[in-house]
């Protein structure tokens, strides 16, 4: 591990997250300072210089995917933060939360097959000059294998929000060819806000940091993300 | 006085959990067409103006029970059936 000052990541709890502790394993280990935050807090950690909603089944998918979470107290200083420039990633369910919250646009809906889905998927980065996708500025680099798993991960936008998001570059990070789990639109995977400070993706880059895994492909994601929070923790600092 | 929300996916949205239960329905031997699935929400609210309570429940439906991206809904108060607020504008409330 490196002497690098740690930035302070906050990884968020809902009732029903359950990747909140590997996510906070895999920014732990990219060399942040990971605190778990309950949903109830109506406040971020001092010193806060990026947030991941993790992926799980956020108050029991209830009405619709992240309907209810993104009603939790801690949204509004998410929301808050967010609309600060402050760096949030959403995954899995974490994305269905800010879709919900209308901090990323489209929505996430039942796969086309009606079946959860769980294995590795091919990713092709589209946007590597994100503060998510740094990390992915080499062309070997360009094409990820990260697994999903979830039922609801089918991304929708309709035709004129699409042509939007295409014509902004927001279209940040889509299945590889005929590797698309979900039949989401476009074979979108992840999508980035206009000012590129609020990401979100359906595949899980926490489960993918450990060669033992099968692909450490998940730790260019989130290395990106310890990067540019410490970038950011050092020039408030300075 | 009580409401009914109801929530259907709008028209060309994609609806595999219809689709599933329209062939369930064929495989029982039910000669059915187009099946869709949307959601029944009734809630209470704290009113007996018609008009007042349209406007808490359009204000409702825009901020949590429906995503408008992909829904649409209609609102029924004692037997009277209303379309939804005009951000809901698929029109699929006369279906």
């Amino acid at each position: 591990m490196t002497d690098e000052p740690r930035p302070v990541v906050a990884v968020i709890v809902f009732p029903g997250s359950n990747d909140d502790r590997d996510a906070q394993r895999a920014l732990t280990r990219l060399g942040a300072d990971a605190p778990r935050v309950w949903h109830a807090d109506e406040k971020l950690p001092d010193g806060t210089a990026g947030v991941v909603l993790p992926g799980g089944f956020s108050f029991g998918d209830y009405l619709r995917c992240g309907a209810i979470a993104r009603t939790s107290p801690i949204m509004r200083a998410v929301s808050a933060f967010a609309d600060a420039g402050g760096l949030v990633l959403g995954i899995c369910n974490g994305f269905q939360i800010l879709t919900e919250a209308r901090l990323l646009p489209g929505v996430l809906r039942a796969n086309a097959s009606l079946t959860f889905v769980c294995r590795d998927v091919p990713l092709l980065v589209e946007r590597a000059d994100t503060p998510f996708t740094s990390r992915c500025d080499d062309e070997e680099r360009r094409e990820l294998t990260i697994p999903v798993k979830n039922g609801e991960g089918c991304w929708f936008a309709d035709d004129e929000l699409l042509a939007e998001l295409e014509a902004n570059g927001q279209i940040a990070l889509r299945y590889a060819p005929g590797g698309n789990p979900s039949g989401a639109v476009a074979d979108v995977a992840g999508v980035v806000n206009a000012d590129g400070n609020v990401f979100g993706l359906m595949p899980h880059p926490e489960h993918a940091v450990d060669p033992l895994l099968g692909s450490t492909d998940g730790a260019l994601i989130l290395g990106s993300l310890v990067d540019a929070a410490r970038a950011r923790s050092l020039a408030v600092v300075s | 006085m009580r409401a009914t929300v109801l929530v259907r996916p709008k028209p060309g949205i994609l609806d595999p959990q219809g689709q599933a239960v329209g062939t369930s329905l064929r495989d029982l031997g039910f000669a059915v067409g187009e099946t869709r699935v949307g959601r029944l929400i009734d809630v209470e609210v704290d009113t007996n103006d018609a008009a007042a309570a349209r406007d808490e429940i359009d204000a409702m439906c825009e901020r949590l029970l429906t995503n408008p991206l992909i829904e649409s809904y209609t609102i029924e108060f004692n037997g009277a059936e209303f379309n939804g607020a005009e951000f809901n504008d698929a029109g699929q409330g006369d279906a």
